[in-house]
């Protein structure tokens, strides 16, 4: 990897040769605490100092496309609940969107408006997830059981909807697997006018904490330009100052009729593009989520959203590229269909996966404890980026 | 030693009539285990508050089911269990070192025990250095974190144990520079003299005396003892996120124990200097009060640093190593230069 | 120099700010509960143990096809045509001795597929989901109302009228050749 085009990093330390010391090799993971999952990292460090990481993926590999090409379209969605795992909403919405298309599927309107519902509460649950695991890898641990407090008030609507806390398989081809249940609606408003102060205490509590600021401002920055070229998307992209998001840039579902403000990155604590900014967009995201989720949550309307869902899923012959905005940021499903009951092919463009490839070209110069600020603030989860 | 011997000699006068080599010896065990006992409780009892605050703090409830109310028994549960534990020593470790590090940590934090004031008449070795002597002492438990760090033959734990030694040799400065602007109120390095000069109630404590100066100097204190006992915002040594468990990585069973005895005793030492020299010892709050004996003066002072201790804890991130840097050479250590300064103008003045 | 010092003001405030949150929370309720002594009520669309009740069950076999990961298993037994099996209790006629219905609850991903094709509505995902067990083998669950010898006697039976109607077939077969022999012969 050529480090011409990089940004000059942090702790660039002009060392004479006859001062030089060994350099050592450490395996960061499978097993660490901050890895994210089993995620490992060779480091080459000089002390503190890291020299160059290299990403190691792989120990969490499932067969996800491969067992996609042998089982039903519809028994494809399970499986990919289990990709992203803390978003499961958003996994399920790209696949069943892609077919849609395929298929030229009309979805009713109340099961479009419910996916919206559920998608946007699944990112403030991931976004939550993202906050505090975040808190944890600089190292404070009360904001991550606030955030799993909250997190769990999502999980329970999502329980009393589907049934399933973590893997949903509720976004079907042609609409839900169940319509919302009596008052669900009014519990999720409930939740919103719940929610949106509690953002303010994790800004007390973390965000704005000024050793939280030491520790994240100008540290792992990412140009827009290197982001770009290395496939990174989602938060991680907008923190770096690029405005780019599906749900405006592409409008999939009906993102189109809402109104809510893309957020980026704008460097008010250092650089654009340090992992604070990073940080950042997550948290003002979940104020765009709440704001969708209120519009959508008054417009609902009456009806009954299993009424699209075919009963048999026929795909004709064909591919199609569906990419979709997950908390992640562009997952991306590519499908062929030679019009039998399988896919023929399921590809998943995984994007915690390009946006952990960039992890090479900015770690190194920074230190140990920086990394550990960069993977986290990358919001990796291994369950896609190994599938 | 004078002075405690006398206090056990008024305690147990038969004590008077053996030969002195005796009963010195019976009154050294006897405090040796004292202290001993006390950090073994005092562990227990910490590590249980450690574990009902952060819950409490998290919204949650801690440990609620061993012993039944609230979890009493569960750390004794707990060190029973790391006391029958398996003791593994990793297979390419130095095993002499390996084996040994927990128990220098441990006794050098022990070792400050025997300075401590606890009441106006009690105090275990009545040094006339005491606090150069608990300063010095305190220090040597970096060198049983390097050797564990060093032994285990682990990445982490080196690197555990080389931030250690950076962090704690730095911060004995700022420690030994805030310490000195209180001497130079008191005039003497004996505790008890330091407790004695702040009779007189609450104002008259150091940490009001030239208010705020002393005030500023208590915090600075404060600040880097957090460094000295690995305590966040300052536990890069264990840094649980970043280096596994630092140079704590390879330990297991008893030995893991003892670095956790010697994490609590520290804790328990640092705050019982800043109370002897900062919050006036064993003096009570108001003078009408010194019917209350001195000793739950002096622990409940100690104590409620200790809680602060545990509050800060699970309220701070973690600093990154050249922060943690800055923070004592370029924050702390200018600082109380400049209070040592103003402190002495104002003295000769 | 005003830099530095802004750096230390806002260190000790917004360290001060959070202190002041976790004190609050301090002495907040806590949101937790004690599990094993205080339990939940879950939604009843909670999806955990799956449940089948035999009475209903046709043998259709729907459920094992939609699952995908293959952790039902379905053995059927045709009924003779005397044998009167009742109707489920939406109406449909059981035609089916339902011989096996194993359900691997280690296997299960807990999709809750199965539960939409079933034609009676007999297979359903339950909120009980206290069923840890020491044994991997132990979450295999047996449904089927017919005892091992039971299954095995009506196997036999069904491998004797196969049997038997193979036999016919063959004979049928075989008396057609015969008939086309002749047939054959006679045109010659």
């Amino acid at each position: 990897m050529s480090k011409s085009n990089l940004p000059p990093t942090q702790f660039e330390l002009e060392i004479s040769d006859d001062l030089k010391t060994e350099e050592m090799t450490l395996s960061m993971g499978p097993q660490h605490p901050s890895t994210h999952g089993v995620l490992q990292v060779i480091l080459k460090t000089d002390g503190e100092i890291i020299k160059s990481a290299e990403p190691v993926i792989g120990y969490l590999h499932r067969c996800f496309e491969k067992h996609a090409e042998n089982v039903t379209y519809h028994q494809v969605i399970p499986y990919t609940d289990r990709l992203d795992y803390i978003a499961s909403m958003n996994n399920n919405l790209g696949y069943a969107i892609g077919l849609e298309r395929m298929m030229n599927l009309e979805v009713n309107e109340r099961a479009e408006y419910l996916r919206v519902i559920v998608a946007e509460l699944n990112r403030i649950a991931s976004h939550l997830i993202a906050l505090g695991t975040y808190g944890l890898d600089i190292g404070a641990f009360t904001p991550f059981l606030y955030v799993f407090r909250d997190r769990e008030l999502i999980l329970d609507l999502f329980e009393e909807l589907c049934g399933a806390r973590l893997l949903y398989n509720y976004i079907w081809v042609g609409g839900v697997a169940y319509d919302a249940p009596q008052g669900w609606i009014d519990k999720v408003k409930e939740f919103t006018d719940y929610f949106e102060p509690k953002i303010k205490e994790y800004n007390d509590i973390l965000t704005f904490n000024k050793i939280f600021i030491e520790r994240t401002a100008n540290v792992g920055v990412i140009p827009p330009e290197v982001g770009i070229n290395y496939g990174v998307s989602g938060p991680s992209l907008r923190g770096s100052g690029v405005n780019f998001d599906l749900r405006k840039d592409a409008p999939y579902s009906i993102y189109d009729r809402f109104d809510f403000d893309v957020c980026i990155g704008k460097g008010e604590m250092g650089t654009v593009g340090d992992t604070w900014d990073r940080y950042w967009v997550r948290v003002a995201e979940m104020f765009e989520s709440v704001k969708i989720i209120r519009q959508a949550c008054d417009a609902i309307p009456e009806g009954d959203a299993k009424e699209t869902v075919p009963r048999n899923i026929k795909v004709p012959p064909g591919d199609y590229y569906m990419a979709t905005e997950t908390p992640r940021g562009e997952l991306g499903y590519y499908i062929i269909s030679d019009g039998g009951k399988n896919p023929n092919r399921v590809k998943v463009r995984s994007p915690a996966y390009s946006n952990l490839s960039v992890l090479p070209a900015i770690a190194p110069g920074v230190m140990i404890a920086d990394l550990v600020a960069i993977i986290g603030s990358l919001d990796i989860v291994l369950g896609e980026i190994d599938r | 030693m004078d002075a405690t011997v006398a206090f056990f000699y008024d305690l147990i006068p038969a004590l008077s009539n053996l030969p002195d080599w005796l009963s010195y010896t019976i009154i050294g065990a006897v405090l040796t285990v004292g202290a001993f006992l006390f950090i073994a409780v005092f562990a227990l009892i910490g590590i249980w508050l450690e574990r009902k605050i952060s819950g409490h703090m998290q919204d949650r409830l801690g440990p609620m089911e061993v012993g039944g109310w609230h979890g009493w028994a569960q750390t004794i549960a707990d060190t029973v269990k790391l006391l029958v534990k398996e003791d593994i020593i990793p297979e390419k470790a130095d095993k002499f070192l390996f084996k040994f590090a927990p128990f220098i940590m441990f006794t050098a934090s022990m070792a400050a025990f025997a300075a401590l004031p606890w009441s106006a008449r009690f105090i275990p070795a009545n040094l006339n250095v005491g606090l150069l002597y608990i300063l010095s002492v305190s220090s040597l438990v970096v060198i049983g974190i390097l050797m564990g760090g060093w032994a285990s033959n682990n990445k982490w734990s080196l690197y555990g144990a080389m931030r250690s030694a950076a962090q704690m040799i730095s911060y004995e400065i700022p420690v030994a520079l805030s310490l000195i602007v209180a001497l130079l109120l008191t005039g003497s390095m004996d505790m008890q003299e330091i407790v004695r000069g702040q009779a007189g109630g609450i104002f008259n404590w150091n940490i009001f005396g030239y208010f705020p100066l002393l005030f500023i100097a208590f915090i600075i204190y404060f600040i880097a003892s957090l460094a000295e006992v690995n305590r966040t915002p300052f536990d890069l040594p264990e840094a649980e996120s970043e280096l596994v468990a630092g140079f704590m990585t390879e330990y297991s069973g008893m030995r893991w124990a003892f670095f956790m005895l010697a994490e609590y005793a520290n804790m328990f030492v640092v705050s019982a200097i800043s109370t002897t020299v900062f919050l006036g010892g064993w003096q009570p709050i108001a003078p009408f009060l010194d019917f209350i004996p001195g000793p739950f003066w002096f622990l409940g002072k100690a104590l409620f640093l200790v809680l602060i201790q545990m509050w800060l804890r699970w309220t701070l991130p973690r600093l990154r190593v050249d922060q943690l840097m800055y923070t004592t050479w370029k924050v702390l250590t200018p600082f109380s230069f400049a209070l040592i300064l103003l402190v002495s103008f104002i003295k000769v003045l | 120099m005003k830099e530095y010092f802004r750096n230390i003001y806002q260190a000790i405030a917004t360290i001060l700010i959070g202190m002041g949150v976790t004190l609050r929370h301090l002495f907040t309720r806590a949101v937790t509960i004690q599990y094993p002594h205080v339990k939940r009520e879950l939604p009843s669309r909670s999806r955990q143990k799956l449940f089948v009740n035999m009475d209903d069950c046709i043998g259709c076999l729907q459920c094992a096809r939609a699952c995908p990961v293959d952790c039902i298993t379905i053995e059927n037994i045709k009924a003779g045509k005397d044998e009167d099996l009742g109707v489920t209790s939406n109406g449909q006629k059981k035609r089916m001795h339902v011989i096996k219905f194993d359900i691997d609850m280690a296997k299960c991903c807990y999709c809750a597929d199965c539960v939409f094709p079933c034609p009676t509505e007999c297979i359903t995902m339950t909120p009980d989901y206290e069923f840890a067990t020491y044994d991997r083998g132990d979450l295999l669950v047996h449904f089927s109302q017919y005892s091992a010898e039971e299954a095995e006697a009506l196997r036999e039976r069904d491998r004797k009228e196969k049997a038997a109607l193979a036999a016919a077939k063959e004979a049928k077969l075989k008396a057609a050749a015969q008939a086309a022999e002749k047939k054959d012969k006679k045109d010659n």
